[in-house]
């Protein structure tokens, strides 16, 4: 390959937004329920049903809007937007195409860094364009417009008959769509873009963004063009990309599926390609058949939404404080490490509690302590998501107290921690009514020591004998004996004092 | 009588609304629609400088819903909408992705 090319990337993100009911009709969200038990005439398409807009979705759009550095359009509306499916009822989906609520916006995005995420989905590649340069450079990425729309039925392929089976539930789920400029030139920018969309829309609230789950969906639009042209290539758009590893492989395949078709002296077809994650390659989803042709207009059913002024600073005013403005202040607050801060607030759900549990107990080392490395492996074992912790801030602060007043010991903490991590019960209940608390009465922890020098008369001797190491057996065995309910700096102390005399 | 519908526009036409016409059908929705063109081409007679296009005629707006669940499960009375009903679900002619 003679030639440099350049890859350039906008992306069209779908989030799910996490109100209770629909965007135009009073029908529950929830997931889980029986098929088209969370359905009725509006979301089924009926005639002569009417949508009248959910207030939430509209908070929910401004506050992504605002948190992205978008202009706030005053003056918005809906448009129909045609296509026959039978996944869309109406036979149009209620969308925005020409007053979007946001417009014109933006994210700064860090690269040079690698995140959990991109450390993920690379594993076992080679080649990537995602490279830990170790130099963190900052770049925005143009947001060119955020509106609102419903989400579509899904469809059941039947196995046996000749027919296909809609569940209506999801339709009418309100979504925001955000349109990225084409302002991204690699996998590892696309990423960053994601992840910053996804904390930031996390942090609102505004939804659970989980890709997996598809409450957060990425289409990719990829052009190549030569290094130092100005002008786009032909692009092409792929949708079913479900996981950053994807998102990566994918973007990865086709910009090297473009450039083998140029260097060939081929032409790129703009068209929708859709990518098959088992065979790794991507496939021309549309056939002429399906002309792509919308046919948009106003939606005459629902009627205009004028923002006010007023309107916008409530919502303003209700932000929460974001993750950046978070490190910050937790640096200047807390004495813990930065690694630990970059973790914690990863998660909004996270942080909270350990802002919370930090100021009923005061120890905000010990609680980042129990979310850094108890919480983190429990997480990890059980495959969940920080967003899905039961146990409360004043449970866990309880817990950090009952270490601390020598109540319990560390290993029974830990082992009152797992209960905890499960059902969220009080520890101080726990401990009283499985009689874990520790032996803090000398006297019995000194009779249980005497009784394991007598019974270790090798590691007596070899403690005599210079070898400082005997003394952790002993301890060991002291703390086996007392079932685990001793303090090992007190059992460690009394032994010392024994074996001196 | 100024529009003309080509072939290929009539084709198209077809495929987006899925109607599937034969020779004689096509004629007569070129005809038809040639004459929808040529009525709607009057507005074209209108001074509309400086007019906003339209697409209310109620000078309302802001009508919402609070996010407050109010259907309950209505299966019963839904699914009867549907042309066939399966295992509690649209049953509709088979698609493919
Ligand atoms: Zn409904």
């Amino acid at each position: 390959m003679s030639k440099e090319y350049e890859t350039v990337i906008g992306l069209e993100v779908h989030v799910e937004l996490a109100t209770k009911t629909k965007i135009f009709c009073g029908c529950s969200t929830a997931f889980g329920a029986e098929p088209n038990a969370h359905t009725c005439p509006v979301c089924t398409g009926m005639p002569g049903s009417l949508p009248v807009l959910n207030k939430q979705v509209v908070e929910y759009a401004m506050a992504v809007g605002l948190a992205t550095n978008c202009d706030i359009t005053r003056h918005c509306k809906f448009d129909r937007k045609n296509y026959f499916y039978p996944d869309n009822p109406q036979n149009y989906q209620i969308s925005q195409l020409y007053l979007p609520i946001c417009r014109n916006g933006y994210v700064e995005i860090e690269t040079g860094k690698l995140s959990e995420n991109q450390k993920n989905a690379l594993k076992g590649k080679t080649g990537s364009d995602i490279a830990e340069s170790g130099e963190i450079k900052k770049k925005r990425v143009g947001i060119h417009e955020i509106h609102m729309e419903e989400d579509a039925g899904k469809l059941v392929h039947d196995d046996w008959g000749e027919v296909s089976l809609v569940d209506y539930n999801r339709s009418g789920v309100p979504l925001i769509e955000i349109v990225s400029e084409p302002d991204m030139r690699s996998a590892e920018e696309v990423i960053a873009y994601l992840e910053k969309l996804r904390m930031i829309i996390q942090y609102l609230g505004a939804s659970d963004c989980k890709l997996q789950e598809g409450s957060m969906r990425a289409d990719v639009n990829l052009s190549v063009r030569e290094v130092g042209s100005t002008e786009f290539g032909t692009r092409t758009e792929m949708k079913n990309l479900n996981s950053f590893t994807s998102i990566t492989h994918a973007i990865e395949g086709e910009r090297n599926r473009q450039i083998d078709i140029l260097e060939s002296g081929g032409k790129v077809i703009q068209e929708t390609r859709r990518w098959d994650d088992t065979k790794f390659e991507s496939y021309a989803m549309r056939s002429k058949e399906d002309a792509q042709d919308y046919r948009y207009f106003p939606d005459p059913d629902l009627l205009p939404v004028d923002i006010a002024d007023e309107w916008i600073e409530k919502v303003k005013a209700a932000q929460p404080e974001f993750r950046e403005a978070k490190i910050e202040r937790y640096k200047q607050e807390y004495q813990i490490p930065d690694y630990d801060i970059e973790l914690i607030t990863a998660s909004k759900r996270m942080a909270d509690i350990f802002e919370e549990a930090s100021g009923i107990c005061g120890q905000p080392k010990k609680v980042s302590n129990w979310l850094m490395v108890e919480t983190m492996r429990l997480l990890k074992e059980k495959s969940m998501d920080p967003d899905q912790i039961r146990f409360s801030p004043a449970n866990l602060a309880k817990l950090i107290e009952l270490v601390d007043s020598k109540v319990i010991n560390n290993s029974t903490a830990k082992e009152v921690f797992e209960v905890m991590f499960d059902n969220d019960t009080d520890p101080a209940k726990y401990v009283e009514e499985h009689g874990m608390k520790q032996e803090n009465d000398e006297g019995a922890v000194k009779a249980i020591c005497e009784k394991v020098i007598a019974e270790n008369p090798q590691s007596v001797a070899d403690y005599k004998g210079g070898k400082d190491k005997a003394i952790g057996f002993l301890v060991g065995q002291v703390m086996k004996a007392a079932k685990g309910k001793a303090d090992p700096g007190t059992a460690n102390k009394i032994l010392k004092e024994l074996l001196a005399q | 009588m100024a529009n003309v519908i080509s072939d290929e526009t009539i084709e198209y036409v077809g495929i987006l609304s899925k109607l599937k016409l034969d020779d004689a059908g096509k004629e007569q929705a070129k005809h038809d629609l040639e004459q929808m063109l040529d009525y709607i081409d009057q507005l074209g007679e209108l001074d509309t400088d400086g007019v906003e296009p339209m697409t209310h005629v109620h000078p309302f707006s802001n009508c919402f819903r609070e996010d407050v669940v109010t259907n309950g499960d209505d299966r019963e009375n839904i699914l009867k909408n549907a042309p066939e009903e399966k295992d509690n679900m649209f049953a509709v002619p088979r698609t493919f992705d």
